[in-house]
């Protein structure tokens, strides 16, 4: 057996510090290995702390998913104590995180994604008239002249002539795997410069509701952002004026720019519908709750669970099956390393058990990561865009099935497409086309709240130590851009004796667990996968981008219990 | 700036003499080198020397490097507000290795990163976002299969200058919070023999950091830095002195409670826990995302991001500080803030003396002894 063994570290255009590990035969991936590599240890230092502060510490988990962390941290501080959030509250939170992940998608798409898939360089010897024909066949958006086309096209030219590459260098350019027509790869490159000034357009929305992006404010109990028609320094028909064109800017683009440049792109690569399938299980947590995130049936998109890729069936989730293991991971468990652990339980005992830097390879190691194993019921699950939209379709979801049909149907491909690398990344799109258009409806129907008279944003009701109960525990869950997030806290005497986050790249980037089941990117990267040569491995990017990882997130280790923190400290 | 260079320079060429190529009128330039001027502390009519400083530029190679973080001061840079010039003072470096954005990965990246510090050796900017870990031997956080600590010795080795921009490349962050699980610190605590200039905040204002690395290409130079390091035209000011709320503060008109009616009037923030009054930083004058709001004028009170050990300092974060001119000594709330009161007032008296004695200053290991 002539197996290649393969180092891809670091893997770029992500969010933090991902290494994978291959076998390659024959022109496919044989193996596969997952590790991430940073630890940062933030579970361990919210002991101690105030509930209320939770948020904050939680949000510098990751900046770019800037409002996720803060949101789960949120709901599982007022899970534990009770507390509700006014309706107003609930629909800036919406409008807060529903712009996080449209924005978010987008610049996945076009800076992250892209260039795995479109060759800059052949956009050089694109006929600007034949792009702008191709703009126009496909999208009403104005800026598709052939003169617009041919300025871009001159400036990357001279970019290239210059020598200096910048953040091209080295890339794959000329690679086989590289399918598109000239023409099309101009028309990305061009929309790559623009959706530059767009995302910064767009998510001023934070700095009004939150006082800035990344990292806008919230505040436990609803949002600090007060209402007052009458005054200049609150949210007043002013910044609802703005915060309605942003979110009109933010639709349109995505309608007439994103959505058709992605439908026209996978166009090309019909082959991906087949590669990269991964585990077939898929967990939505579920988002966008229209009243109270207690009641799941106001969830927008809706939670559950798809096994097996069967569509026929939703199984409930319950977040009591969920357990993490570490028998691949460099942590220690006291009670040994195979035994899995639900978060309410979790421990963070960071161990490295490894060769000596600088490493030559991994994937001899029994563990190759600081990653932890998540299990859901025992299985491993994939978590995203894609399991959002397969749980809704299954749900029945009316908008979800109309975009998915559609998608389909351009594309000329079946269901069975969805589970693939192209599948993660159209359902991507769809996505970022549902929630562009919900976000008008969630203005509206906080406007029509003001109209109404209501302009509580925040329940103060507990806010006070005192009407705390001596012991809580809650969980807070988010369905963030990346997936499906969980936040566990348990509070003592006003103050956190532990937190736990299962955060969806830590589902997605999984290593093994005691049984010995690969996580999701493991899997998918062995899912009929080609790798043609080992010293231009294109192929890896676009199924581990397919998923957009965010590494930080993952690794968030936010395990708080005394002992195991002193324990951490004399090391 | 994510295209280092979409009008690309050709070789040889001057700033002035790109600008004229490109389009951009003398009077545009000059407009936005006055703005310059007012944000570094310097005055607009400082304009046309910025202007003529910077048309002599030939592009200079930046490094960046993501060690220990959360990326959210990559983040912040993308926002930088007046898109077409702001993006201009990015594109007058070249951005040879940016790991979030560089099409290449793997060795390819790696031999992009070796290729740029060997070809630029002792002349390029190193842009550092994020701390490193020194617990273990630095094995919390790896690159390439090396500790970071390691990679940012030897690119800090061949640096004309070094920029550690944000929280975590200032002094380790929340990761350096209490206990500091990994030993994370910032990059002045390993780079020595050399200023290290700190962008504070988490995150820091995109436009500080393209100011600061406009500053550096005009005057071949890192701007004066307080005691911590921080350039003083972004980090001189205090909050509290700039704050649109301070009329209300001394009119004694205090949010109580949030959403009361003194909140929804905009009243100060104070009482519900605002660290404006010990927190020195830009955010009231620059204001964040293209001047859209700030984090104060939005409602929320300052969470004091950019002073040194702001998590165990300035926790709880609703909690009330104490003792500020003007009050007497406030009851059941200050007890709750009384550890921070101690911690961050000191902060504040060793700030304004250290500040005043440190503006000729530049070496880094002096600045590491005087840190507050």
């Amino acid at each position: 057996m002539a197996r290649t063994k393969l180092v891809v570290d670091p893997i770029t255009r992500i969010e933090g510090h991902l290494r994978i590990e291959v076998q390659q035969e024959n022109g496919r991936i044989a193996e596969s290995w997952a590790s991430a590599t940073q630890f940062r240890g933030i579970e361990i230092i919210m002991q101690g702390r105030d509930p209320r502060d939770a948020w904050a510490f939680t949000q510098r988990i990751c900046g770019v998913c800037t409002v996720v962390h803060a949101l789960a941290s949120l709901r599982a501080v007022e899970d534990a104590l009770d507390i509700r959030v006014p309706p107003n509250g609930v629909l800036i939170r919406n409008l807060v995180h529903g712009m996080q992940t449209v924005q978010d998608h987008v610049i996945h798409f076009y800076h992250l994604h892209a260039l795995d898939w479109v060759d800059v360089v052949s956009a050089l010897s694109a006929d600007p008239a034949g792009t702008a024909t191709i703009a126009r066949s496909i999208s009403p958006w104005p800026n598709n002249s052939e003169t617009y086309f041919r300025e871009v096209q001159d400036r990357v030219k001279k970019f290239v002539d210059s020598g200096q590459l910048g953040i091209f260098t080295n890339g794959y350019w000329g690679h086989p795997a590289y399918k598109l027509p000239a023409e099309v790869n101009l028309l990305a490159v061009a929309h790559y410069l623009d959706a530059l000034d767009w995302q910064r357009d767009v998510i001023r929305l934070h700095a009004i509701f939150g006082g800035k992006n990344p990292h806008p404010n919230f505040l436990v109990g609803g949002m600090a952002s007060a209402i007052n028609l009458d005054d200049a320094q609150t949210i007043n028909a002013e910044s609802i004026t703005k915060i309605r064109d942003m979110i009109r800017r933010a639709r349109v683009y995505v309608e007439q720019v994103y959505w058709p440049d992605l439908i026209a792109i996978a166009g090309f690569y019909k082959d991906w519908a087949a590669i990269g399938g991964g585990v077939p299980n898929y967990f939505a947590v579920g988002e966008y709750p229209e009243t109270d995130i207690r009641d799941l049936g106001s969830l927008y998109l809706p939670q559950g669970i798809i096994l097996d890729r069967n569509l026929n069936e939703v199984v409930p989730y319950d977040e009591s099956k969920v357990r993490e293991y570490v028998t691949h991971s460099w942590y220690e468990y006291a009670g040994g390393q195979d035994v899995g652990l639900h978060p309410y339980e979790g421990e963070t005992t960071p161990r490295y058990i490894g060769p000596d830097p600088p490493w030559e390879y991994l994937q001899d190691s029994e563990r190759y990561t600081w990653m932890k194993a998540p299990r859901y019921d025992g299985k491993p699950m994939e978590v995203g865009p894609l399991a959002r939209m397969l749980v809704a379709y299954a749900s029945g979801h009316e908008d979800v099935r109309g975009l998915v049909g559609d998608a389909l149907g351009r594309l000329q491909v079946g269901p069975e497409a969805l589970f693939s690398t192209l599948g993660r990344t159209a359902a991507r799109g769809i996505e970022t086309v549902l929630i562009a258009r919900r976000l008008e409806t969630w203005l509206d129907m906080l406007v029509d709240r003001i109209r109404s008279g209501d302009v509580s944003t925040f329940n103060g009701e507990k806010w006070d130590p005192s009407t705390w109960p001596e012991s809580a525990q809650g969980y807070g869950f988010c369905d963030a851009a990346r997936g499906s997030l969980g936040h566990w806290v348990q509070i003592q005497g006003g103050k956190i004796t532990r937190y736990q986050c299962v955060v969806p790249s830590t589902w997605n980037c999984s290593p093994r667990d005691p049984e010995g089941q690969r996580g999701p990117y493991e899997e998918a990267l062995v899912s009929n996968h080609p790798l043609v040569d080992p010293e231009r491995p294109i192929e890896i990017l676009r199924t581990i981008h397919s998923f957009d990882p965010c590494i930080a997130c993952g690794v968030h280790v936010l395990d708080a219990e005394g002992r195991q923190v002193s324990e951490v400290t004399v090391q | 700036m994510i295209i280092p260079d979409s009008y690309p320079w050709e070789l040889g060429e001057t700033l002035g003499e790109h600008l004229e190529r490109r389009g951009i009128s003398r009077r545009e330039f000059l407009g936005f080198c006055s703005r310059l001027g007012v944000m570094l502390g310097l005055g607009s009519l400082m304009g046309p020397s910025i202007m003529e400083a910077l048309a002599q530029q030939r592009r200079p190679s930046a490094i960046w490097l993501s060690l220990q973080e959360c990326t959210g001061c990559t983040e912040s840079v993308l926002r930088t507000a007046d898109p077409t010039i702001g993006d201009l003072v990015l594109d007058l470096i070249s951005l040879d290795f940016q790991e979030n954005l560089m099409a290449a990965a793997g060795h390819a990246a790696e031999a992009a990163l070796h290729d740029a510090m060997e070809a630029n050796r002792g002349s390029y900017i190193l842009l550092v976002t994020g701390g490193v870990s020194l617990a273990e031997g630095g094995i919390h956080t790896m690159i390439a299969g090396r500790p970071a600590v390691e990679i940012l010795r030897e690119a800090a080795e061949g640096a004309a200058h070094v920029v550690a921009i944000g929280a975590c490349a200032h002094w380790g962050n929340i990761q350096a919070s209490n206990p500091n699980p990994t030993e994370a610190v910032g990059v002045g605590h390993i780079v020595t023999g050399k200023p290290v200039v700190n962008i504070a905040g988490c995150p820091p204002i995109g436009d500080v950091v393209t100011a600061t690395v406009a500053h550096i290409l005009t005057f071949g130079r890192v701007p004066e830095l307080d005691a911590d390091g921080r350039p003083l035209f972004a980090y001189g000011v205090r909050i509290h002195d700039n704050c649109p709320k301070r009329a209300n503060y001394d009119a004694g008109q205090f949010v109580e409670a949030f959403d009361d009616e003194a909140a929804r009037k905009g009243w100060c923030l104070y009482k519900v826990g605002c660290k404006g009054p010990v927190t020195f930083s830009p955010c009231p004058i620059i204001q964040w995302n293209d001047r859209t709001d700030w984090p104060i004028g939005a409602g929320h009170p300052c969470i004091g991001c950019t002073e040194r050990h702001f998590w165990d300092t300035m926790t709880p974060f609703y909690g009330r500080l104490p003792g500020i001119a003007g009050f007497g000594i406030e009851s059941t709330a200050d007890v709750v803030g009384a550890a921070l009161a101690v911690g961050a007032a000191a902060g504040v008296a060793a700030h304004a003396v250290v500040t005043g004695v440190q503006r000729a200053r530049h070496k880094p290991d002096e600045i590491e002894k005087e840190e507050v």
